[in-house]
């Protein structure tokens, strides 16, 4: 157990190209156990590049990245136990389609928790509770409408009971009126002390839910502050603009 | 005019030209009824010979198409090595050198039953292979992505996440795999396999009608595999309704 002044996760100087391109340049961040961090910027910014770092999606190339006290390298079992740490939900929601929402939620707890069958199941039950949806347990994601395919996927992530959730634009696949039942789920998340790093062009539920925003520009982190602050009086020029063009859009 | 055509190819059938002798096979009489046997007799062989053979190559396949799919330079190429040079050779010069050629080489004689699956196993395993990295491959990356994210190993991720995924996908060109099969488990008869190409040669050395047995040769591959197709359309449409 970590305690809650020493950061949960460290980013170092990291940086991450992707051939000639630099998606990361010297990124630093620090992230406190039961905060809420909100990414936003212009698309190709890196935010998305830099919470996939977190869990080894990509990897960085250099700089350091130290998890929960453990530094994020190759070494599978330190990867292991990151990831075992690290839920995350994509904006894609990317479930398995051949299987069923229950399914879905349970293969992790089973194959990797060495959880039963039965304690997977009242697991998977208690946290599709959670997201508001359990009468769906049966059905494939395809018999789901967007909204309640992320919050099947919210739920795959919850199941494996994470310390830390990233959200990789959750809301962006979805059709407007889906959008408000995912947040909710978020905001009660965010309520229950879970720390979260979202990436996200949802101003509303930056400002309601978050402790930090992080505003990224060409692959920098350009302004840090929280939400208050940052919204009335934007430090950098840059998020000025950008902040004017997302909200009066 | 279809109607003309059937009719026409039916009179040529029966033996307009008087040289047909379909007495060689004609059940009603106890020596056609005997012969029409000795030829079933071979289907036992040609099922078991291409059903063996490709339960095999399915495992191979898979087997050789996973080193295909990795970020390493080195498996890849022993993916690419072995599918090229495989496919390569041709089934009946597979099957001769397996039979004939391995004994001296190697010291280990294989009966033709075995030789034949091996042969015939080989030469499908390197076709599987492309079809499952094929298939694999399709699966979207984000499958991949959602599997780590919950830490499932790589086979885990293989076993519940990609290849069901996978294989829904490449069922039709298995079925097509296992049709081939059939066909090619015909070649075998040169080694001596007791299958239903072999029969059909046997009865026409001693009979002499060889446009008679041929066209019953003929008629049991395609009972054959019209039933295999059927049943292969039968299991694909089971797991598209099961998928929803």
């Amino acid at each position: 157990m970590s305690d809650p002044q020493t950061p949960i996760i460290s980013m170092r100087n990291v940086s991450k190209f992707f051939g000639d391109f630099q998606a990361l340049r010297d990124v630093n961040l620090d992230v406190r156990l039961g905060e809420r961090v909100v990414i936003c910027g212009p698309s190709g910014s890196g935010k998305s590049t830099l919470i996939r770092c977190i869990n080894r999606l990509e990897a960085h190339e250099s700089g350091e990245i130290i998890v929960d006290g453990t530094v994020l390298t190759d070494n599978p079992k330190n990867l292991d136990k990151i990831r075992g740490n690290v839920g995350m939900v994509f904006q894609q929601f990317n479930l398995f389609p051949h299987l069923t929402v229950i399914d879905n939620l349970t293969l992790g707890p089973r194959r990797v928790l060495g959880l039963s069958d039965a304690d997977a199941k009242s697991r998977a039950m208690k946290y599709l509770e959670r997201v508001q949806i359990p009468d769906q347990a049966d059905k494939f994601p395809r018999q789901l409408s967007g909204g309640q395919q992320q919050r099947v996927a919210i739920a795959r992530s919850l199941c494996m009971e994470p310390r830390i959730l990233l959200f990789d634009e959750p809301t962006s696949a979805l059709d407007p009126e889906m959008i408000a039942e995912v947040l909710e789920v978020m905001t009660e998340l965010a309520a229950s002390g879970m720390t979260m790093i979202v990436v996200t062009h949802e101003m509303g539920f930056a400002r309601r839910v978050a402790d930090t925003m992080v505003f990224m520009d060409k692959g920098e982190i350009v302004e840090t502050g929280a939400p208050e602050d940052v919204f009335t009086a934007p430090k950098s020029k840059r998020f000025g603009t950008f902040l004017q063009q997302i909200l009066n859009h | 005019m279809k109607r003309l055509t059937i009719c026409a190819a039916l009179m040529l059938l029966a033996g307009c030209s008087g040289n047909w002798g379909w007495y060689v096979v004609d059940p009603t009489t106890p020596k056609g009824l005997i012969n029409l046997k000795f030829m079933l007799n071979g289907m036992y062989y040609t099922i078991l010979l291409s059903v063996t053979a490709i339960s095999i190559s399915v495992v191979v396949g898979l087997l050789v198409a996973l080193p295909g799919l990795s970020p390493k330079k080195g498996w890849r190429r022993f993916n690419r090595t072995y599918v090229e040079i495989v496919r390569a050779v041709p089934i009946l010069v597979l099957i001769l050198w397996v039979y004939y050629g391995l004994p001296t080489l190697t010291g280990i004689t294989l009966n033709v039953f075995w030789a034949g699956v091996f042969a015939l196993a080989l030469s499908d395993s390197a076709f599987q292979a492309e079809i499952f990295r094929a298939g694999i491959q399709s699966v979207a990356k984000g499958q991949y992505e959602a599997s780590q994210s919950i830490s499932l190993s790589y086979r885990d991720t293989m076993r519940f996440v990609i290849l069901p995924q996978a294989i829904r996908r490449i069922l039709p060109a298995l079925g097509n795999q296992l049709v081939y099969m059939m066909k090619m488990s015909s070649l075998v008869s040169v080694i001596g396999m007791q299958e239903l190409t072999r029969k059909a040669n046997e009865l026409i050395v001693s009979e002499y009608r060889p446009l008679e047995i041929y066209t019953v040769l003929v008629l049991e591959y395609l009972v054959l595999i019209l039933i295999v197709s059927a049943g292969v359309r039968w299991v694909e449409r089971r797991l598209q309704a099961s998928e929803i």
